[in-house]
């Protein structure tokens, strides 16, 4: 039998030790590994993304008169007779600000977006328009130049390009040089709605926004109640037999089931069996109402595991001691375990409203994707009921569009989609923090 | 009793709502005719009164069968096509109650044969690609499963680059025009049309259909993927895989000049010009197909569509051939045909 002496560790614990060692590496690589990865993922979508929060703006005045207005809103294509007196002035804002060059009015014309026709047309049917008066105007410049600004557009291979030319880069430079053209904040990202793709420079986030918000209202108004009254009755009330023993395996199994077979679900339940027979007008291809009404049903079982486990760690002294001062089953319930549950309900369910936020496969089925946020909601039937997108659908849509400045601002909408599920989560930590009790 | 009310409440509002007729126009189908679509959808909605039409994507033949599910606020009132509607569709359509289809021609989309540009350039003719992509091609006289893996195998001219095609989906139009302007077209040329009639057995026209859906079966080995996606994905296979060929819209190749080089097909180059003159023959023309019984119900349907094919919006100078549609020079046809609500 040997000694050994407690100091120097004999060759058995040496190698425990160095195993401990060895795993403890593992975990640091592991951990490591994983945030070279988040921060991979977010230099990415921030260096891609924070683009389509600028862009690029032509300045200059316009001056119109009645009978140029009268002779436009006479026309089939208004648009397109405004966007020739857009034409026609900003060529002498270009003679005005001293600026040789070789293009034709038209071709210089072609810099600006082809939005810039319903801006100006909005404008004259306004209140503020006034005949014959300079107007100062900030109009969009296309998406080749404004890509040309941001570095996106190079002056190679343009021989085929039929969007933008190497004169018209050259313009742009002189225009930049004369402080006519210039990059700045573009608001209209975040609050203006879809654009085709004539005017991708003219595409807002907005719509999306204003949809997915009108989604997890509905999402939030069915499966909250819905899931906390279902847990609270399997919980505290139901008695523990077969029954609920199989209700309960059938919960967990719905959360595991994928969210494109609630899209097949809400298609065959919501659109075409529910939209003929129902009197409400929101049930309907497009609408965010629907959306929602398929994500309520895939978050419901979210909700109800998170909601269970929370009562469950209510302890039942709790309970019992409610119960021993003469309280109802439900005055206990209500008035000492909800509450005290409340924090990791509140968490369960934000946590499953953040997922169901960022999800696409399901509302693939039920129209949310294409040329739909083209119009912001105007009241609360469009919001609900009217023809819209939400924010990952408007993602996948720009990133399948065939003009590049799209898929800026495809990444530019991933910025503010994760701006709100961070904040979302944040909201779930705070009040866990805040309001959990230990026992 | 708090509760219960709550709960009824809750239920009110989900099942009730408020009752309205729709508004705006609904529109499904081909992703090649998306985009011009919602450019005419976006410049209808701010040249006119209306709300600004819904396009939804999903492909030529899934935008046919939602049209055909039948009449009624809470189906779709345009159907996009890449190519035109088959008699069967038609059938299906009928059955449902949708038995007055106007057909709208707004114009030609050329497709084209993209590769990375900055790989090998290419010339091809139909016959290269139905020996480079037919399950069965003639070798030697006998028709044989397709052994061809390398261009130079197809063409001695061809750099020795790996076939690696992309083409699109079964449920995209393009997808028939592909197989029937090019590989059908291919496959007469180099005899193998031929030689499958001869291997084909029952009457003449038995052996000719048999035949023609020979030629246009497309090799399953892995050299030729199809995307069910729109042309991005295509794009984006051919990026990371640089001896991949694509088959696009000709507007998406304009739109992606910096990226993708474009092959020309029995020696034309494919544009606006070699398309509208037909020199460049594999085009095709797209449609939408208007419910004319929606026509009234739903305000604004037949204004969009005499809007969609005003000179101004689908003519040479106007927003859609400044994205990339060849202008159908029987425009004039097609407006009178809208007024006056032909069906087919």
């Amino acid at each position: 039998m040997t000694h050994s002496s407690l100091f120097a560790s004999d060759k058995r614990t040496a190698s425990r030790n160095r195993a401990e060692k060895r795993f403890r590496a593992y975990g640091i690589i592991a951990i490591s590994v994983g945030l070279a990865m988040l921060a991979v993922l977010i230099f990415t979508i921030i260096r891609s993304g924070s683009s389509a929060f600028q862009q690029s703006f032509v300045s200059f005045e316009v001056m119109i008169s009645q009978e140029e207005v009268d002779n436009a809103e006479k026309a089939l294509l208004k648009t397109g007779v405004y966007q020739k007196i857009i034409t026609a002035n900003f060529e002498k804002a270009v003679t005005n600000a001293g600026i040789v060059t070789e293009l034709s009015p038209k071709d210089q014309g072609k810099i600006l977006s082809k939005r810039v026709a319903s801006q100006l047309r909005e404008f004259v049917l306004s209140d503020n328009f006034k005949a014959d008066e300079p107007i100062a105007f900030q109009f969009l410049a296309n998406s080749s130049i404004d890509g040309y600004l941001k570095g996106r557009v190079s002056r190679e291979g343009l021989e085929n390009n039929k969007n933008v030319s190497v004169e018209q880069l050259n313009f742009s430079d002189k225009l930049v040089e004369a402080g006519l053209l210039k990059k700045s904040f573009n608001i209209e990202f975040i609050t203006g709605s879809d654009a085709s793709e004539n005017s991708p420079e003219a595409a807002g986030f907005g719509s999306a926004i204003l949809g997915s918000f009108a989604m997890m209202i509905v999402v939030v108004a069915l499966s909250l109640p819905i899931g906390v009254a279902a847990s609270i009755y399997l919980e505290e009330f139901a008695p523990k037999n077969r029954l609920t023993d199989i209700i309960e395996v059938n919960i967990s199994n719905l959360a595991a089931v994928p969210s494109i077979v609630y899209g097949i679900l809400g298609l065959a339940l919501f659109l075409n069996y529910l939209g003929p027979i129902s009197a409400n007008d929101w049930i309907r291809n497009n609408s965010p109402f629907v959306g929602g009404l398929v994500l309520a049903l895939m978050t419901l079982p979210r909700i109800v595991i998170p909601t269970r486990a929370a009562l469950k760690a209510v302890p039942p002294s709790i309970r019992d001691a409610a119960l021993g001062i003469g309280a109802s089953k439900m005055q206990t319930v209500f008035h000492h375990v909800l509450p005290l549950a409340m924090p990791g309900i509140l968490t369960g369910t934000i946590i499953g409203l953040a997922q169901a936020l960022g999800e696409s496969a399901p509302l693939l089925l039920i129209g949310l994707v294409g040329f739909i946020g083209g119009e912001i909601p105007a009241n609360v039937d469009q919001f609900f009921g009217g023809p819209n997108t939400v924010m990952p659908a408007q993602i996948y849509q720009w990133a399948s569009r065939a003009d590049p400045a799209f898929y800026e601002r495809a990444w530019g909408g991933i910025i503010i989609l994760l701006v709100f599920l961070i904040s979302m989560n944040a909201i779930a930590i705070v009040l866990r923090r805040r309001f959990e009790r230990r026992w | 009793m708090k509760l219960t009310k709550i709960a009824l409440f809750l239920s009110t509002v989900a099942i009730a709502g408020a009752a309205s007729a729709r508004d705006q126009i609904q529109i499904a189908g081909s992703s090649t005719v998306l985009p011009y679509s919602a450019i005419v959808a976006e410049v209808f909605g701010e040249n006119s009164d209306f709300p600004t039409p819904v396009v939804e994507s999903g492909g030529s033949s899934a935008g046919l069968k939602k049209f055909c599910e039948g009449v009624g606020e809470n189906t779709i009132d345009i159907a996009n096509s890449s190519r035109k509607i088959k008699s069967s569709e038609v059938e299906v359509c009928a059955e449902a109650g949708v038995t007055d289809i106007i057909e709208v021609r707004i114009g030609y989309d050329g497709i084209v044969f993209a590769s990375d540009i900055d790989g090998h350039a290419f010339e091809f003719t139909t016959q290269d690609w139905h020996k480079a992509l037919a399950a069965e091609v003639l070798v030697d006289g006998a028709l044989v499963e397709n052994p061809y893996t390398n261009w130079n195998e197809i063409n001695p001219d061809f750099p020795d680059q790996p076939i690696a095609a992309f083409i699109p989906g079964t449920k995209h139009g393009t997808r028939e025009v592909f197989e029937e302007k090019v590989l059908l077209v291919g496959c007469e040329a180099d005899g193998t049309m031929a030689a499958l009639i001869e291997a084909a057995t029952g009457d003449d026209d038995a052996k000719h259909d048999a035949a023609e859906a020979a030629c246009m079966k497309v090799r399953t080995d892995g050299v030729s993927v199809d995307i069910d996606g729109d042309y991005t994905e295509t794009l984006a296979s051919i990026t990371s895989d640089k001896n991949g060929i694509g088959v696009f819209g000709l507007a998406f190749y304009e739109n992606n000049t910096d990226k993708l080089q474009v092959a020309p097909m029995e020696g034309v180059i494919p544009s606006t010009e070699t398309i509208s003159t037909g020199d460049y023959a594999v085009s095709r023309p797209l449609y939408f197909y208007i419910k004319k019984q929606h026509i009234g119900s739903i305000p604004g349907l037949k204004e969009f569509a005499q809007f969609f094919m005003a000179a101004e919006v689908a003519g040479p100078d106007g927003p859609l051939a400044a994205y990339g549609l060849v202008s159908d020079p029987e425009i004039e046809a097609t407006q009178a045909a809208i007024a006056d609500e032909v069906t087919m």
